[in-house]
């Protein structure tokens, strides 16, 4: 597509990014269709396609973020099945990321949404914190039909109703020795939302992978991945996030190897893999920060590396297979937990649209209540008529959005590949 | 690019543009409406992106009553009307103009009925091709014409375009797999035509809504044929020497009485770039592929095979590759159906899309790639050769204006060809504005004269979509 950047303005490399990403863009309009936003909405306008139009706009003109903009962008779930759709491979992921950094540093929100988003910036990525805010909003549930009335403060119902009845204990550490014979050396990613809301997951991938003989070396310093901060566009934060992460993991590659850092939350996963673009601009980190990229692997993707030997007892259960859009089109992950939990025993079916997102997508759900809402209704409504006796998926948001609209179990991939190679059965199956 | 020109903008309708819009909400709501500058901008656009119109303003109507509301209102007001469906035109079928209202049909994206007994399916304007396909595939059932922007474009688009595709080869294209439409006329008047058969009664009103790229109505429903999935279908590989052996070898097929499903070529470029991107295992050491599908039962597949097997050795085939499973055969079409799209990640480009006999192939090909290469550009090449519908995909920078001009040049040399050849200036993409100021090179001035009235029949005013199509001068004696 034709752009008119001026020379002055390509100077600056953010800008240049920019001008590349969107000379590749041919406007074919492909991408319209498998857009979430676009499905629900019919607006070209909140298609990935008009959302590129507008950003092209805006940074060509030189123009700081206005209240049109930032609809059309903060309505993006940056779910990415646009990337995967594109036949001419625009990077929309780090077009889009350029343009909240834009928004968080040029446009001034409305008080209370400000007030949320700092809210969620300052407890969500801090374990301590969201356990106290879980225990919390146990208390403020009543209230949600309350918040709903008003449209300022539908992210509170929204978060209200997102809270689980009753928090989980806090974690132990994600660390082992192999049983065995050791086959490998990796880290857990522990993160953040997830070792709260479901650490029985890490669990079970400690467990599995030490009895299949690898050893999980704990990263002392490693926290949340940055991804909440970022897709609010506190560029910043996010650096700040990964540099402390990317030295967490240095210092066990250095102290004894490490063959891959394993992400059970694709969210995660999907910006731990991009640290590398994150710090490219940081002469002092962008090197580690590459070879942390480089060693980053969902588990399901590790997994596949093994060679796994028949299960024992396999459990005679369908599972249908929700892609996380972090998976699917975030990390172009598809084929391996499909396989695993086929090689575990299981039968697995997939959805129809199984390239449409549920809208968890980080805090949207929070932030895009409505719009999620629906979205949800449809993945449910996918996911329920394959008639599978459980859902399966490799994401925590994803996790605790399909969970909150089905009465099916929703459980983590890694815990029934736990349990078909001996662990316990997970929970959710009762 | 800025050589082709659109009607002067009324002065009168843009100053009255705040009572306009005003009367568009009480037609479609505050919600159905976008109006400022900012959020229109990226309307000003289709799939033929070097042009760009600003529009008065968009309207996204839900319903056919609330088509023809807007419809009646701008009637009223003496306003222009450009439909829009997704806007993936090549042609800039739905770029707007500055004193017109675009008139979107994405909203209207629901499946109304499907009726398998009687082997058709009701749809909303807006419906992708590729959801009526997916919505009865299921019950063994398809919608024939494929474009390769299938996934995104709308059936609303392809009748306005007649759109075809690979498999239109054996099926045909939209107007041949049309039953009937709702169409809303220029004065907001809502009707039927056509119905539940291929053969409505009376006048073919449908045959001549279908292809008149939104200057005739807005067609807000359409009833299409479904058709039963074949047997089995197998998508083969056959790769060539050069472009003239491959193409030689599609004029016998063809003279032989043979009838496959689709043939598709792509040249040497094009085949490096669909195989970069969809990984179908396309031949990287040939000049040229054609992609030949076959379907119903195994016998029938494999004696028709056969016979396009041989007449392919007599074209000195180099090889020959049949897809091994359903989703090698899901791949090579990726491969195919991605190709313009992923021209992109190697240059910009424009699509070319004339037609000519099959005797011509060979020549028009020949003579294609040198009039590319007299303006210092380069070509891709990837089409349906079976119903001689050329795609040159001309590479250039649109960002260079000098490579720009001679881009559009070259284009309309081929185009020229094409019509010199016997052929015609648009396959399935239509006329929009692209190939406008070429139609005089296919008609003649009584035949212009002749079409432009039956335009001006339904579109007196010449309201709808009225700076395509048709020459912008001499428009008089319509």
């Amino acid at each position: 597509m034709q752009t008119t950047f001026s020379l002055a303005a390509v100077a600056d490399p953010k800008i240049a990014e920019v001008e590349a990403i969107v000379r590749k863009c041919v406007h074919c309009g492909l991408c319209t269709a498998t857009c979430p936003t676009y499905v629900t909405l019919g607006n070209e306008l909140d298609s990935p396609r008009g959302r590129i139009y507008l950003i092209k706009d805006m940074f060509e003109n030189g123009r700081p973020a206005d209240r049109e903009i930032v609809t059309h962008i903060d309505r993006c779930l940056s779910c990415l099945a646009c990337t995967t759709t594109c036949p001419s491979g625009v990077d929309y992921m780090h077009l889009v990321d350029r343009a909240r950094a834009h928004i968080h540093e040029t446009y001034r929100r409305p008080l209370l949404d400000r007030l949320i988003r700092a809210v969620l910036a300052a407890v969500l990525p801090y374990p301590a914190r969201f356990r106290a805010a879980l225990v919390l909003a146990g208390l403020g549930r009543p209230f949600a039909p309350l918040f709903d009335r008003f449209a300022a403060l539908k992210p509170m119902a929204a978060m209200l109703r997102l809270a689980p009845i009753s928090v989980p204990a806090a974690a132990p550490p994600v660390a082992g020795p192999a049983q065995g014979k050791r086959r490998g050396r990796v880290a857990i990613m522990a993160g953040c939302a997830q070792s709260v809301l479901d650490p029985e997951t890490n669990a079970a991938a400690l467990s599995l992978l030490a009895r299949f003989g690898v050893e999980v070396a704990a990263a002392p310093g490693e926290g949340c991945c940055g991804a909440l901060v970022h897709h609010m566009g506190r560029e910043a934060d996010a650096r700040q996030a990964a540099r402390r992460n990317v030295a967490a993991w240095m210092r066990l590659v250095d102290e004894g190897g490490l063959d891959a850092i394993i992400v059970t939350a694709s969210g995660c996963g999907t910006t731990v893999k991009d640290y590398g673009h994150l710090l490219a601009s940081d002469s002092e980190w962008a090197a580690k920060a590459k070879r942390v990229s480089a060693l980053a692997l969902d588990v399901s993707e590790y997994l596949a590396t093994l060679d796994l030997p028949e299960p024992a007892d396999p459990p005679r259960l369908t599972v249908a297979y929700h892609a996380a859009c972090s998976l699917q089109h975030g990390q172009k992950v598809t084929a391996a937990p499909k396989a695993l939990l086929v090689r575990a025993g299981f039968t697995v079916k997939e959805p129809r649209e199984p390239h449409l997102c549920c809208g968890s997508a980080g805090t949207y759900n929070i932030l895009q209540s409505e719009i999620a809402t629906t979205l949800k209704g449809r993945k449910v409504k996918n996911l329920e008529a394959t008639r599978a006796d459980v859902i399966a998926a490799g994401n925590i948001g994803c996790l605790t959005q399909i969970g909150s609209g089905t009465g099916l179990p929703v459980v983590h991939t890694i815990k029934l590949l736990d349990w078909a190679w001996g662990g316990p059965k997970p929970k959710e199956l009762g | 690019m800025s050589a082709i020109a659109f009607l002067e903008p009324d002065a009168g309708v843009i100053a009255r543009r705040g009572a306009i819009i005003a009367g568009l909400v009480e037609c479609v709501g505050a919600d159905g409406l976008v109006s400022e500058e900012r959020e229109l901008k990226p309307f000003e656009t289709d799939g033929f992106a070097a042009y760009r119109r600003m529009p008065l303003a968009v309207v996204l109507p839900k319903t056919t009553a609330e088509v023809a509301s807007v419809m009646r209102f701008l009637h009223a007001e003496g306003v222009k009307v450009v439909a829009r469906g997704a806007g993936t035109s090549l042609s800039g079928g739905a770029i707007p103009e500055e004193d017109a209202v675009v008139l979107g049909l994405s909203r209207m994206s629901r499946i109304l009925e499907i009726d398998l007994p009687n082997r058709l399916a009701r749809v909303q304007a807006g419906v992708t091709n590729l959801a009526i396909s997916d919505a009865v595939d299921a019950d063994g059932f398809f919608y024939a014409p494929d474009p390769s922007s299938q996934l995104a474009c709308t059936i609303g688009g392809n009748i306005g375009m007649n759109s075809g595709g690979a498999h239109c080869l054996k099926y045909g294209v939209t107007t041949n797999n049309l039953l009937g439409v709702t169409l809303v006329l220029a004065d907001g008047t809502v009707t039927e035509i056509g119905g539940g058969a291929l053969d409505g009664a009376g006048l073919d009103l449908l045959g001549l809504v279908c292809g008149s790229e939104g200057q005739l109505g807005i067609v807000t429903e359409a009833t299409v044929r479904l058709i039963a999935k074949p047997e089995g279908q197998r998508p083969v590989l056959f790769g060539f020497p050069s472009s003239e052996s491959a193409s030689a070898c599609v004029s016998d097929i063809i003279a032989a009485g043979i009838v496959p499903v689709a043939i598709e070529f792509m040249d040497r470029p094009a085949i490096a770039i669909c195989e970069a991107f969809a990984h179908a295992g396309y031949p990287l050491d040939a000049e040229a592929l054609l992609i030949v599908e076959v379907e119903g039962s195994t016998v029938e597949m494999d004696a028709m095979l056969r016979k396009i097997v041989d007449i392919a050795h007599r074209h000195a085939v180099m090889t020959v590759k049949e897809s091994q499973s359903a989703y090698e055969a899901a791949l090579i079409w990726k491969g195919r159906k991605s190709a313009f799209g992923a021209t992109g990640r190697v240059a910009d480009y424009i699509c070319m899309d004339g037609t000519v006999p099959l005797s011509q192939l060979t020549r028009v090909l020949r003579q294609t790639a040198e009039i590319v290469a007299a303006y210092g550009l380069r070509v891709a090449n990837v089409f349906h050769a079976g119903d001689g519908n050329m795609h040159p995909l001309i590479l250039y920078n649109v960002n260079d204006p000098v490579e720009a001009e001679k881009a559009e040049a070259a284009g309309m040399d081929i185009l020229k060809l094409c019509v010199e050849a016997g052929g015609c200036l648009t396959g399935e993409h239509g006329v929009g504005i692209e190939k406008r100021d070429l139609m005089r090179h296919q008609f003649s001035k009584a035949e212009l004269d002749q079409q432009m009235r039956v335009r001006a029949a339904f579109d007196p005013a010449w309201r709808l979509n009225p700076s395509k199509v048709f020459p912008l001068d001499d428009r008089g004696a319509a």
